[in-house]
């Protein structure tokens, strides 16, 4: 069997047990990304040569006694929003095009550890802001499934790098679903963790309240599998959650879903679903029944209100977190200015892109004097609400399914010109990020196209075990997650 | 028309941390440019601030000392604006709900004692610094100083003079820097103070236009600046002007105040909480054992010298005004219980020579035991007031006991009784009229007979023995 087909934990066993070696790995992926990646485009920088390097002193220094860490020799794609040290990390944007961090994120500080091999840095909406990857300075990536759809953002680098078998496993970022949209989107599994369960460390921030750091996998198990690395508190991160990290492995022991409650929330059903999507979640729901849950109707009232409140909110947290992007100290300075506010305008108006810009502008609005109140106080009000729905639901149930999505994958430049369709394709995910709580996206069909169809298993925060648990015995008895794309 | 001034100050007081208010960097003073920083305090991409519990604790502590309501529930909020020095863009500060609220501090002008209010004390941290070098073109930013934590500390507009204002901005950076929270530098920007001035018709309740004055380095800047802007506004307002509300800088070089930026370029900083930084809930009985723990401040101690040690007021006021200054005195009195002989050197030849040197008594290279054997010297009459008067400066500087510098200088005073016999009775065969004189009665006498007795013996006779000698002798 061809080593990219493996999946991280296949991959894992066989390399501790020593039937693989690290250059054997890294050979085999550099040739897939030789293959797929022209069409793909799911990277911005490729350090395939380096991990060549590091593969051949990773297998002399494993020469003899055998002693690995998990992720040690897996070749790994990170999303470039994640500092890596002395690796380009530029948030697909023209203002960080020749950034070089001088230091690891935490997640990544805690994977060179294990001595894992970075292949490469993956493209995304530029600073993670959109839901297709066509805001990216470096031009869009494309969907495995269909070279002329989206695979979706903002982390649709990452999604489609695994989709593509162009890396074992990858890491996203989600602020509103751009970890579990992309994966809809690609066939694959996005898990957003909790709020704080992930160092944030590192991650190059757009809306600090809403990011999460969280894996993109091939099957559910290796979801389990990277979240047992990446969770943790962090003392570098005052929001990061300072409790127990437990071996997420061992939830997906129990292969059935006996007194799990699975509350179906009406709101997510509704007008504008598209009905292949309406039609796979609905058989996905009936599989967990066949399963052994209780399937529960449930409400979530604030729903509609959620995409307006995230758009407040997150667009309010990125204009102060992009202020830092002046071209005094790094990234970008424009040439030829005259003064100083000459140096913050052109910089600026020449580093970032049009939907970075008009974020910028929304966020300094409702920030502004005389605005405040009625924009972002408002919505930080709704956003207690959005809590509280899902407070209230989960009383009655211990998970929440519904699509991932509303459509499967939509064309490139379909809703390029349209900026709030882009909004409502996170419909879905939106929310959860609002009230901080874990979710996994994970395949249940496909449409009449033959594109993927995403459902999204939303938890309890810190209760990630449940939602892992139920989405291994879904996809034990599916086995959607097999299914792969040709790409061509 | 006469006017009424009203001021109030915004103090910005450097902490002093070890490290920086939301990362490791030190904050020494004085490092090579862009030394002490690191990706927090650089702002760098994906960079996050946590809390330095010693910040924290330096401002519950001020704040205790300012009779302030501490804030239980603490939120840090984000002040945006573009400058190169705000690596950022913004900076992170209080906002809502301030650390400290509600306090006040009693000042005294002459014999009147005011309370000047306080309306908030509330925790920031430090932009860096904007460097303009001359003859090279452009600017030059070091961000050692970024992230340094800052308590701002806001008065009412209580004040109504100069010296108020004087006595209110020496008498907070006394208890700051006794509370060891601030070294009170002013010249190295540790403590630095904004006056908010204004004026209105005596008598007139509502407040004039206030301009925000800035650039103001020492305390005597202070004065030059507001005496500068109180003749202006009043020369403004008797000619039927209007002020505008506005920030002004004094020009050191000038002597006077210009315009750097009116009301309506003023920034809407956009504040809003940071969601980097979890709220502080500061524990109530956390707060409450700071409140025993605070020192002994300035006033307390001023009132214990006069009444325990019966010092003057003045000289109270003078050795309780730095924390250091009160504990060398104590010491000296502890080996040494002559309160205000250790106050006269204290503030006199000891004051003189670490003003001379530039340096805080802590420091003092004559430490409390040295000077207490110099004065214990004196006391039993080894050598005179004089004699320790001249070689003070020689024991500060040369590290040498006191012994030591009396001996090589050959100042040991003579007391003894046989050789100061010797030497009187010299004199007195010599001055034969004279003691005639004091037989008759005339008493004076004995002042040049006793002249005469500390001239033969070098300068070196102890004093009042000799008197006691002669005055035996003679009565015979």
């Amino acid at each position: 069997m061809s080593i990219h087909k493996l999946s991280l934990c296949e991959l894992q066993k066989k390399f501790s047990a020593g039937e693989v070696s690290a250059v054997e790995i890294v050979r085999a992926y550099a040739l897939r990304i030789g293959q797929v990646e022209p069409k793909v485009k799911a990277f911005v920088t490729q350090v395939t040569d380096a991990a060549s390097a590091q593969a051949e002193a990773l297998d002399r220094q494993l020469k003899g006694w055998r002693k690995t860490k998990p992720l040690t020799g897996m070749p790994l794609a990170i999303k470039d929003n994640l500092c890596t040290e002395g690796v380009a990390t530029t948030c697909s944007s023209r203002m960080l095009q020749h950034f070089v961090p001088p230091y690891d994120a935490t997640v990544v500080a805690k994977l060179r550890e294990q001595d894992y091999i970075l292949l490469g840095k993956t493209n995304l909406d530029e600073f993670a802001m959109g839901s297709s990857t066509e805001n990216s300075a470096f031009g869009p990536s494309r969907n495995p499934w269909d070279l002329h759809r989206v695979p979706g953002g903002s982390s649709g680098g990452s999604a489609a790098a695994v989709a593509a078998d162009e890396c074992v496993a990858a890491l996203g970022s989600d602020t509103g679903g751009s970890i579990r949209q992309p994966a809809a989107f690609c066939g694959v599994v996005g898990l957003k963790p909790t709020y704080g369960r992930v160092s944030r460390y590192g991650l190059v921030a757009f809306a600090s309240s809403l990011d999460q750091i969280g894996p993109i996998t091939k099957d559910v198990r290796d979801a389990a599998f990277m979240l047992n690395t990446i969770a943790g508190h962090d003392p570098m991160d005052s929001t990061s959650a300072d409790r127990p990290v437990p071996d997420y492995m061992k939830a997906l022991a129990k292969k059935d879903l006996k007194k799990v409650r699975v509350g179906v929330p009406r709101e997510f059903f509704a007008e504008g679903l598209d009905p292949d999507v309406a039609h796979a979640v609905t058989a996905a729901i009936e599989e967990l029944k066949q399963l052994g849950a209780e399937i529960k109707e449930i409400q979530l009232p604030r729903t509609d209100a959620a995409v307006a409140v995230y758009y407040v909110l997150a667009t309010a947290e990125a204009s102060s977190n992009l202020a830092r992007f002046d071209g005094v100290k790094f990234g970008l300075r424009a040439k030829e200015t005259k003064d100083l506010l000459d140096v913050y305008m052109k910089t600026r108006q020449e580093g970032f892109g049009p939907e970075v810009k008009r974020r910028i502008m929304l966020g300094t609005y409702v920030l502004s004097a005389g605005y405040y109140d009625a924009y972002y106080g408002k919505a930080q009000a709704v956003r207690t609400l959005v809590c509280q729905d899902f407070a209230a639901a989960f009383k009655q149930v211990d998970v929440i399914v519904t699509p991932a999505t509303p459509t499967p994958a939509f064309k490139l430049g379909e809703k390029s010109e349209d900026p709030l369709q882009m909004y409502l394709s996170d419909i879905f995910t939106i929310s959860v990020n609002l009230a901080g709580l874990p979710a996994i996206a994970l395949p249940c069909g496909l449409s009449r196209g033959g594109l993927p169809i995403g459902m999204q298993l939303i938890g309890r925060a810190f209760e990630e075990e449940t939602i892992l648990r139920a989405a291994h015995a879904y996809e034990q008895a599916t086995q959607w997650h097999l299914k792969k794309p040709v790409i061509r | 028309m006469t006017y009424e001034v009203v001021v109030g100050v915004e103090v910005h007081a450097q902490l002093r941390t070890q490290s920086k208010m939301f990362c490791g960097c030190t904050t020494t003073f004085g490092s090579s440019p862009n030394s002490q920083t690191c990706p927090v305090c650089l702002g760098l991409p994906g960079s996050l601030p946590v809390m330095n519990r010693a910040a924290v604790e330096m401002a519950v502590r001020a704040g205790l000392a300012l009779n302030c309501t501490i804030g239980v529930n603490n939120r840090f909020a984000r002040k945006n604006y573009f400058y190169p020095d705000l690596p950022k863009g913004y900076q992170i500060s209080q906002y809502e709900s301030p650390i400290c609220e509600h306090g006040w501090f009693e000042i005294a002008v002459g014999d009147r004692k005011k309370r000047v209010r306080i309306r908030r004390a509330h925790l920031e941290e430090d932009a860096g610094k904007n460097i303009h070098e001359t003859g090279t073109s452009g600017s030059l930013v070091d961000l050692n100083r970024a992230g340094t934590p800052l308590l701002e500390i806001v008065t009412e507009p209580d004040m109504s003079s100069t010296d108020e204002v004087i006595a209110y901005l020496k008498g907070l950076r006394d208890i700051l820097m006794y509370l060891e929270v601030c070294d009170g530098n002013m010249e190295e920007g540790s403590f630095r103070c904004e006056p908010n001035l204004s004026l209105r018709p005596l008598g007139q309740k509502e407040f004039g236009t206030k301009v925000e004055l800035k650039n103001i380095n020492s305390f005597k800047v202070v004065k030059d600046a507001m005496e500068y802007e109180i003749k202006r506004q009043t020369k403004v307002l008797s000619e039927g002007g209007k002020i505008r509300q506005e920030t002004r800088s004094w020009n050191i070089d000038r002597g006077e105040t210009a315009v750097m930026r009116s009301k309506e370029e003023a920034h809407d900083y956009r504040y809003f909480p940071d969601p980097d930084l979890v709220p502080l809930k500061l524990d109530k009985e956390w707060v409450e054992g700071f409140t025993s723990s605070l020192p002994e401040l300035p006033a307390a101690r001023a009132r214990r010298f006069i009444v325990d040690y019966g010092l003057p007021e003045y000289d109270a006021g003078i050795l309780t005004s730095s924390k250091s200054l009160a504990e060398y005195f104590e010491s000296c009195v502890k080996l040494f219980n002559q309160p205000k002989t250790v106050s006269n050197w204290v503030m006199g030849e000891l004051t003189r020579e670490l003003n001379n040197s530039g340096t805080d008594v802590s420091a003092s290279p004559v430490p409390p035991e040295r000077l207490v054997e110099l004065l214990k010297m004196v006391d039993q009459g080894a050598i005179s007031l004089k004699a320790a008067r001249e070689i003070f400066p020689e024991l500060y500087r040369s590290g040498k006991t006191p012994v030591q510098i009396v001996h090589e200088k050959g100042l040991t005073q003579v007391s003894d009784e046989g050789a100061l016999e010797a030497i009187i009775t010299e004199v007195l065969a010599k001055s034969p009229a004279q003691v005639a004189q004091f037989k008759e009665g005339k008493q004076q006498v004995l002042g040049f007979l006793v002249g005469q007795v500390m001239k033969a013996s070098g300068g070196k006779a102890n004093p009042g023995k000799v008197n006691e000698l002669l005055k035996k002798r003679l009565a015979v």
